[in-house]
């Protein structure tokens, strides 16, 4: 793609500088539930490609609103696209909840740790997400999935609030039509009539097929439900040290300088999102943090 | 009997108990099957037994004004359902319904509730295991409460 002329003439490197966020367009916009919606991007300018690790973040900025953190749900082994999933709740994802196809928005990233697959290899790989929490995983179930080989059972458990608030509907239906993959889904809340799980997802742990002595498990979610699920994971069997969480924090620099996210001795933008539980699981408990 | 006895002694929520209690609950159970959309308990109705799950799907549900019923839980393979036989006065308090053709084993409560009247320690042995049923259904329950998935708890 040719340079945009506007950005010649500005003549900045986005590539050196990490505070500069590099401009992208809205290729696709795809609503996924009543408040949640996947933006698909490709860069302008120079930057063809946009290799990034499953687990990572970036830092969008909506021009003239403001900037955030939000996890990629994109499939790493396409880096000519870059996929964003989002819920309509703060000021600058309701702007972006706005945009259209042809907008663009500013990135810089990608930045954090990523989810440890190719140690899982040879294990059974259990995620378990709650809610928005799916997104972030996304990437890590498309690895796992493209080297199915490599890996033993391969469970996803995901609870959401309703059955209206189910994330990527197809995608899961097509991973539970497969004979490789366990995926079970549970809602909070539904009326009679719906014939899925009722319940909380820490209730799939304890009979979900997986031999926990040889288990990895990468969990995502609200706070609260993964201290519980890495309780319940525990409880079956699974070591701290093969459980991993994705932290959210007010990130603000995304490099370890401004310290907005500092959770006691680590900045979750730098040293995670990503953590190992038995890393942080005395803090996620202290008030004071 | 004897398949009756071998599901009973596999599952976790009859282990320890003694020879001879064992034997008072095999003595109390039978298989029952259910259809998909049969209900097995009726709110208020008489609570007399309690279910050991061993294959389909079971909602417990309640009712609510203009809205319908409401799905408190599903519970599955392994699970138990019912406890209102073991707590006055003994009427169910909410609704289950079987999801998809269910097949379980029922306990007959009422038998056991008068043998736990006479037999304490029978009766702190299973108060004891219904006691670790309600408490994580509490703590779920919790949870659901916070509506985590909502906006920030």
């Amino acid at each position: 793609m040719a340079t945009d002329p506007n950005l010649q003439e500005l003549k900045i490197d986005y590539k050196r500088n990490p505070m500069l966020p590099w401009p992208f367009q809205i290729k696709r916009v795809k609503r996924e539930t009543e408040d949640t919606f996947t933006v698909e991007l490709q860069p302008l300018g120079d930057l063809a490609e946009f290799g990034f690790q499953p687990g990572q973040f970036n830092m969008l900025y909506v021009y003239g609103v403001g900037e955030i953190p939000i996890s990629i749900s994109g499939d790493p082994s396409n880096p000519r696209a870059l996929v964003h999933t989002t819920r309509a709740v703060g000021t600058v994802t309701k702007a972006m909840d706005k945009m259209r196809r042809g907008d663009i928005i500013g990135i810089r990233g990608p930045y954090g740790t990523s989810w440890p697959i190719e140690q899982a290899a040879g294990q059974d790989v259990v995620f378990v997400a709650g809610g928005i929490g799916l997104a972030p995983l996304r990437p890590a179930l498309y690895e796992v999935v493209a080297h199915r080989e490599k890996y033993g059972k391969v469970v996803l458990l995901y609870g959401t609030r309703t059955p209206a608030d189910v994330l990527f509907r197809q995608e899961l239906e097509n991973w539970r039509a497969r004979f490789d993959l366990e995926i079970y889904v549970t809602v909070d809340r539904a009326m009679s009539g719906w014939k899925g799980n009722v319940g909380v997802v820490t209730n799939l742990i304890p009979r979900a097929p997986f031999d926990p002595r040889n288990t990895t498990a990468f969990v995502c979610g609200p706070e609260i439900m993964m201290r519980f699920t890495a309780m319940e994971l525990f409880k079956r069997g699974v070591d701290n040290e093969y459980i991993y969480v994705s932290l959210e924090r007010n990130m603000k620099c995304a490099i370890g300088l401004c310290g907005h996210c500092q959770f006691g001795p680590v900045f979750v933008c730098k040293d995670g999102p990503v953590f190992q539980f038995s890393q942080i699981k005395d803090m996620l408990v202290k008030w004071e943090i | 009997m004897e398949d009756l006895k071998k599901i009973l002694t596999e599952h976790p929520f009859f282990k320890g108990l003694t020879e001879e209690n064992f034997a008072l609950i095999v003595g109390c159970a039978s298989n029952v099957r259910f259809d998909a959309g049969h209900v097995i308990l009726r709110e208020g109705e008489e609570a007399n037994q309690f279910y050991l799950i061993r294959s389909g799907k079971v909602t417990v549900e309640l009712m609510t004004p203009n809205k319908g019923a409401v799905i408190i839980e599903t519970l599955a393979e392994g699970d138990i359902l019912g406890w209102s036989w073991l707590v006055p006065p003994y009427n169910w308090r909410f609704d289950a319904k079987a999801v998809e053709l269910t097949r379980m084993i029922a306990l007959d409560g009422k038998c056991l509730r008068n043998k736990c009247e006479s037999d304490n320690r029978l009766g702190y042995e299973l108060l004891k295991r219904f006691a670790d049923i309600i408490t994580k259904r509490l703590e779920s329950t919790r949870l659901q409460l916070l509506d985590i998935y909502g906006d920030r708890p």
